[in-house]
């Protein structure tokens, strides 16, 4: 249930230096959550389809995964042709529709799945574990670089742990309606999953510290700058200026 | 109740980023780097636990657990939830990075706010106060970061104010639901393990 979908593969996407993608990540959606002209939001979000073709991924599990993850905009389209102020287009009964809400509503949209795509295809296609150690060479605080990592690490203990629970309580008859017994039961399994994390912690740390841990989270891997890695940032880079540009220009 | 990326406007992003950035500071300046497995794996577990669908009529709503959490962390559940929020964004594409900030915000706010409010309350001797309260922090967390999402969107632009209405108002049933359940949590610990409650990760309780 918990797995890296889109981390392994061969492409050059996959083999970028995870401190490069996770600077332009991150900066290419900061650029793209301010712009708000048509322009550049097309091109950012052909920029993202680029991006995602090179990383070479499943298309139906992206597309799957876009579908999920628009529940809020899907909703906010309900109500935005309708509540924003404008020229009306047409009518539903009492309520008009206006130019300019179905314009911001679209805008929204290109924007928020032009960012997830372009996080899909550089983010998601690092492993975790890589993208921790990277955050880490990027100066990101120690202490939350191995939180995030041993949260990680544990998520999948504690999964497996919650799923032993889960077949115990079938096991017993268990059926989830909509009552006190089942919001008492999951309670439980909730109250039983922190205890036994904690119990589970406090071994955790006693390994560790017999394995000589004094607080810092020592990495072997290397990362290393290719040309190809240079290339990529130099047009990454050039694009992201070009983005801002256009979006300049159409609000002046 | 994820905000999701390119909705809000730029102030809204960067006061967000702002004051996460603030919390988060103030939660790990608390924290002890040797309690790192402990809350590292507690955050763990409310991961797995937001995970959980509970039935609710005909449909079902995942749990939040930030006023539990809130409860046994402390100011910590400000980089706890960082990091389950930044796994889900990296994970599900559950949120995003702009937005990462506010997200965090929304659910840990409400959850140091929980644990001043309720951190002695729920420990009470007497069981209607414990169980009254255990309720109040579930109901009030969810319902209070149901407001800040609202305030988020209405801040950041003024047309969805309805949306943001109705946010709240559809957050009601799992306001009750995360209050019996943070009610019946807290009974369980209180029984099984006391020494979980009351925000004890933080420094200066050790």
């Amino acid at each position: 249930m918990i797995e890296e979908q889109f981390a392994s593969g061969e492409s050059f996407v996959h083999h970028l230096d995870p401190r490069m993608k996770i600077i332009t990540a991150f900066i290419y959606a900061v650029v793209v959550a301010l712009s708000s002209g048509f322009p550049a939001l097309l091109a950012a979000l052909a920029v993202s389809l680029v991006l995602i073709t090179l990383a070479r991924l499943s298309m139906r599990k992206v597309l799957y995964r876009l579908v999920v993850v628009n529940g809020l905009i899907l909703f906010l389209w309900i109500f935005l042709p309708f509540t924003y102020q404008g020229e009306a287009w047409f009518t539903l009964g009492p309520l008009h529709a206006t130019r300019e809400g179905i314009a911001f509503a679209i805008q929204i949209t290109v924007k928020c799945n032009a960012i997830l795509l372009a996080l899909i295809a550089l983010l998601a296609t690092t492993p975790i574990v890589t993208l921790g150690h990277a955050m880490g060479r990027l100066r990101v605080p120690d202490i939350l670089i191995q939180l995030f990592l041993f949260t990680y690490r544990y998520i999948h203990v504690i999964f497996q742990e919650y799923d032993r629970l889960r077949n115990a309580m079938k096991a017993r008859g268990f059926v989830p309606r909509t009552n006190t017994h089942t919001y008492r039961s999951y309670a439980y399994l909730v109250g039983m999953l922190l205890v036994r994390s904690y119990d589970r912690a406090e071994r955790i740390h006693k390994a560790m510290l017999c394995r000589g841990f004094r607080g810092k989270y020592h990495t072997l891997s290397q990362f290393s700058v290719t040309r190809g890695d240079v290339a990529y940032f130099m047009v990454m880079v050039s694009v992201i200026l070009g983005m801002v540009l256009i979006q300049w220009k159409a609000i002046r | 109740m994820h905000i999701s990326e390119g909705v809000l406007s730029a102030p809204v992003l960067v006061t967000g980023a702002a004051l996460a950035a603030a919390g988060i500071s103030v939660g790990l300046k608390k924290m002890d780097p040797e309690k790192i497995p402990q809350v590292a794996v507690l955050s763990s577990a409310f991961f797995v636990a937001s995970l959980i669908h509970v039935p609710i009529g005909p449909s079902s709503v995942h749990l939040i657990l930030n006023g539990i959490n809130g409860l046994l962390l402390g100011w910590l559940c400000f980089p706890s939830i960082l990091v389950a929020l930044a796994l889900q964004a990296i994970l599900f594409q559950f949120g995003g990075i702009t937005v990462l900030g506010i997200n965090t915000v929304n659910m840990a706010l409400p959850g140091v706010i929980c644990y001043y409010l309720f951190s002695r309350l729920v420990t009470h001797e007497r069981k209607v106060i414990s169980l009254a309260s255990g309720f109040a922090c579930g109901f009030l967390a969810v319902f209070l970061s149901a407001i800040l999402v609202a305030l988020s969107l209405v801040w950041a632009e003024g047309s969805f104010t309805e949306a943001a209405e109705l946010i709240v108002v559809a957050h009601l049933p799992v306001m009750i639901i995360e209050g019996l359940i943070t009610l019946f949590c807290v009974a369980f610990l209180k029984r099984v393990k006391p020494e979980l409650l009351g925000g004890r990760h933080e420094k200066r309780a050790w």
